[in-house]
C-alpha cells in the first residue's frame, strides 16, 4: 500500500471567462518514508497539486488515495478529520495564530482530535516543541520569535498529531540560508524517523535535500527522478559548528519517530 | 473541542477587542435595561392601582338602582327608585354567599360644628359597612345595630372632616348639625387616603342608615347597597343569589330586564389595571425593539470578526477543524457577548427602575421570572444573530481562507 496514490488527477479553475487547467491527468505514487521535492515555476500547478494532496482542495477528476483511503468524494467533515489525523502542514508564511503562545499554537491540532488518542494535550505539545529545539520558548508569541523559530513552531504543530505525511509549501521561502539549512535538517531528521515528506520549492538548492525530485510544468509532471547526490543538512551544520538542532531532536524524540 | 476551551477562546477574543466588545454589548445593555426597568415600573404602577382598588373593600359587590326610562325619556344612572331598605333586609337574610352587607344612603350636606362648617358626604350605613368597605375606627366606637333600629343621631367622622371642623380638638362627644339635625360624634375613622379615582375617602361622615334615610333623605330610596362575598371564589355565586332574590322581590317576570345593576371589585380592578397593563405592554414592546437592534449590532460585529479572522479560520481548518468546530467557536462568542450584555443590562435596569421609582414615588415590582426570561432571551438573541456569521465562517473553503489577505 502506498502512502499516496494519485490516478489521473485533473483540476480546472475558471478565471473569468478563461478556464485554466491547473492539473492535467497527474498520476503519482509516493511510498512510505519518501522525501519528495516538488519543483516548478509559478503557475506550473505545484501549489494546486499540494492543496489537493493536503486535502485542502478537492480534485476535479481522478482518484486520490491516502494510505488506501479514497479521498476525493469525501465529505468536508471527513476531509477535516484526514487533515487532523494523517497530515501535517508547514507553510511559507508560517501561519501561526497571532497573539497566541508557541505552546498554544502547537496544541491547536489536538483540540480538533476526534477519537482522542489519550495523553495530556500540554505534554504532547511540550514534547513536540522540545523536538524542534524550542523547549525554552514555550510562552513566546509569534511576534517575539525569529522567522526560523516561528517555522519550527509550525513544524512542531505539524508533527504533534503524529501524522504519516508532512506537506511543506515553500517552508524556507522566507528564511535566510543558515536558517534554511536548520529547517531542512529538521525535515531530514523527521524523514529519517519514517515520516513521509512532500516539500514544494522553486529553489534548486533546497530540492537537493530531498530523496526524489518531481518537476512540473503547465499542470503536468515533466520530470521524476531520484536525487543522486543528496545533501545532508546535519553535516553542513556540524561543519559550520552548529549541531544543536540535531542533538535536541535526538534526545527529545525518545525513539518515538 | 471541549466546551471549556470554547468558552475560554470566546473570552479571549472578546477581551482582545475590549472597546469594540463593549460598544457591541452596549446595544444589548440598553435594550435589556429598558425592558427590565419599564416592566418593573409598569408592574409597580399596576400593583399601586390594585392596592387602591383593594382598599375600596373586600370582595366588594355593589348593587345600584337602574336607569329610569319613562315614555322614552331616559334618566341618568341610579335614577330609578327601585331599591329600598326592604331589599337590603331580604338580601341580609337570604343571600348565603355574602358575609356582610350595608345599604349606602348618600346625602351631600353642609355640616355645622360650633364655630365653623364644611360641605361633605353623609353616608347612611349599617355596622357591616366597616368590614365591607375596609374602614376601621381609630378612636371612639362605631354605632351598632341597635343604633340603626333606634334611629340614633350618632355619627362617626373621617379624618378630613375632623381636620376641617375641629382642628386640634378631640371631636368625640361633640355635637354637629346636619340639616338642622343634631348628631353626636362617637368615633373617628382611621385614615384611608385617596381612592383609585382620586376622591378623598376620609372626607366622609357615617351615620346609621335609618337616621340618614328618614331624617335627611326622602325616607324611601336606597340608591346603593354594598355587600362583600364570603370569598373571592364565591363572588359569582353571590351575584347570582342577589339577582335571584332581588328579581323575586321586585316581581320581575322572566322577560323583563333587571331594574338594578351589580358591579363587583374584579370589574373595577380590571378596568383600573387595564390601562396600566396596556401601557406596560406597549413600553415593553418598544424596549424589545431596542433589544433587537442590539442583536443586530452583535451580528454586525461578528461578521466583521469573521472577515478579520479568515486566516485564523483557514489555519484551524488546515489542522483539522471541522465546519461545526468553527461554527461553535463563533456562536459561543456571540452568545457570551450578548449574555454578558444581558447580565449587565439586568443589573443596570434594576438600578434604573429603583432610581425612577424613588424619584416618581411609585412602586417598583421586580419578578424573578422577568429577569430569567430576559436573560434567556438575550442568550437566544446571541444564537439568532450569531448564527449567520458563524455559518459563514464554517462554510469557508480552507484554501481560500488560508490565502485570504
Amino acid at each position: 500500500m502506498h502512502t499516496i496514490e494519485l490516478k489521473k488527477i485533473n483540476k480546472e479553475y475558471a478565471m473569468g471567462d478563461v478556464v485554466v487547467r491547473a492539473l492535467k491527468n497527474v498520476s503519482l505514487t509516493i511510498g512510505q518514508g519518501e522525501f519528495i521535492a516538488v519543483m516548478g515555476t509559478s503557475g506550473s500547478g505545484k501549489s494546486t497539486l499540494m492543496n489537493i494532496l493536503g486535502c485542502l482542495d478537492l480534485a476535479g477528476g481522478g482518484d486520490y488515495f491516502i494510505e488506501g483511503v479514497h479521498v476525493n468524494k469525501m465529505s468536508k467533515k471527513k476531509l477535516a478529520d484526514i487533515r487532523n489525523e494523517k497530515i501535517g502542514f508547514v507553510f511559507q508564511g508560517f501561519n501561526l495564530l497571532a497573539r497566541t503562545t508557541a505552546i498554544e499554537n502547537v496544541e491547536l491540532p489536538l483540540f480538533y482530535e476526534r477519537g482522542r488518542s489519550g495523553g495530556n494535550i500540554r505534554d504532547k505539545a511540550l514534547a513536540a516543541l522540545k523536538q524542534v529545539g524550542l523547549g525554552n520558548r514555550l510562552h513566546h508569541e509569534p511576534n517575539q520569535l525569529s522567522g526560523g523559530q516561528q517555522q519550527r513552531v509550525a513544524i512542531a504543530r505539524a508533527l504533534v498529531n503524529s501524522p504519516s505525511i508532512i506537506f511543506a509549501d515553500e517552508p524556507t521561502g522566507n528564511l535566510d540560508s543558515q536558517t534554511t539549512v536548520e529547517i531542512l535538517s529538521l525535515f531530514q531528521e523527521l524523514n529519517d524517523r519514517g515520516i513521509t515528506i512532500v516539500l514544494v520549492t522553486h529553489e534548486q538548492d533546497v530540492s537537493l535535500y530531498a530523496k526524489r525530485i518531481i518537476e512540473m510544468r503547465d499542470g503536468e509532471i515533466i520530470k521524476d527522478e531520484k536525487v543522486l547526490e543528496r545533501k545532508n543538512a546535519f553535516e553542513e551544520l556540524a561543519l559550520s559548528g552548529s549541531g544543536k538542532t540535531r542533538l535536541t531532536l535526538m534526545s527529545a524524540a525518545g525513539g518515538k519517530f | 473541542m471541549g466546551s471549556y476551551k470554547l468558552i475560554n477562546l470566546a473570552f479571549k477574543s472578546i477581551t482582545r477587542n475590549k472597546m469594540r466588545s463593549l460598544l457591541t454589548m452596549l446595544g444589548i445593555i440598553i435594550g435589556v435595561a429598558s425592558v427590565i426597568s419599564l416592566v418593573s415600573i409598569g408592574n409597580g404602577a399596576k400593583a399601586d392601582v390594585e392596592k387602591q382598588v383593594a382598599s375600596l373593600g373586600t370582595n366588594l359587590i355593589i348593587i345600584h338602582t337602574s336607569r329610569s326610562k319613562t315614555g322614552g325619556v331616559r334618566g341618568g344612572s341610579e335614577s330609578l327608585d327601585t331599591l329600598d331598605l326592604n331589599d337590603y333586609k331580604l338580601l341580609k337574610e337570604k343571600a348565603t354567599a355574602i358575609s356582610g352587607i350595608s345599604p349606602v344612603i348618600k346625602e351631600q350636606c353642609q355640616v355645622i360644628a360650633s364655630a365653623t362648617n364644611w360641605n361633605t358626604s353623609i353616608y347612611g350605613v349599617s355596622p357591616d359597612y366597616l368590614s365591607v368597605c375596609n374602614f376601621s375606627v381609630e378612636s371612639g366606637e362605631f354605632f351598632t345595630q341597635r343604633d340603626v333600629k333606634a334611629m340614633s343621631k350618632v355619627a362617626v367622622v373621617g379624618k378630613t372632616v375632623v381636620d376641617e371642623l375641629f382642628a386640634d380638638q378631640n371631636p368625640i362627644g361633640k355635637k354637629i348639625r346636619i340639616r338642622n339635625v343634631p348628631f353626636r360624634i362617637i368615633g373617628v375613622l382611621a385614615e384611608k387616603g385617596q381612592s383609585g379615582m382620586g376622591t378623598d375617602q376620609d372626607d366622609v361622615i357615617l351615620a346609621p342608615s335609618t337616621t340618614v334615610l328618614y331624617r335627611l333623605g326622602n325616607g324611601k330610596t336606597v340608591r346603593t347597597i354594598m355587600a362583600s362575598a364570603v370569598t373571592p371564589e364565591k363572588m359569582t355565586d353571590a351575584r347570582t343569589q342577589i339577582t335571584t332574590i332581588l328579581r323575586a322581590s321586585h316581581r320581575l317576570s322572566a322577560g323583563q330586564e333587571n331594574d338594578f345593576r351589580i358591579r363587583d371589585q374584579t370589574e373595577i380592578n380590571n378596568m383600573a389595571t387595564g390601562v396600566t397593563g396596556t401601557l406596560t405592554v406597549l413600553l415593553s414592546a418598544i424596549a424589545g425593539v431596542s433589544l433587537l437592534v442590539g442583536g443586530i449590532g452583535v451580528m454586525n460585529i461578528m461578521l466583521v470578526s469573521v472577515t478579520e479572522r479568515t486566516r485564523e479560520i483557514g489555519i484551524r481548518m488546515a489542522v483539522g477543524a471541522r465546519g461545526i468546530d468553527i461554527l461553535l467557536q463563533f456562536l459561543v462568542e456571540a452568545v457570551i457577548l450578548s449574555l454578558i450584555g444581558g447580565i449587565v443590562g439586568v443589573v443596570t435596569g434594576l438600578g434604573l427602575a429603583f432610581l425612577m421609582g424613588n424619584i416618581l414615588g411609585t412602586s417598583v415590582v421586580m419578578t424573578g421570572s422577568v429577569i430569567i426570561y430576559t436573560t434567556l432571551f438575550t442568550g437566544a438573541v446571541g444564537v439568532f444573530f450569531g448564527f449567520y456569521p458563524a455559518r459563514k465562517a464554517a462554510n469557508l473553503n480552507p484554501i481560500d481562507a488560508l490565502k485570504y489577505e
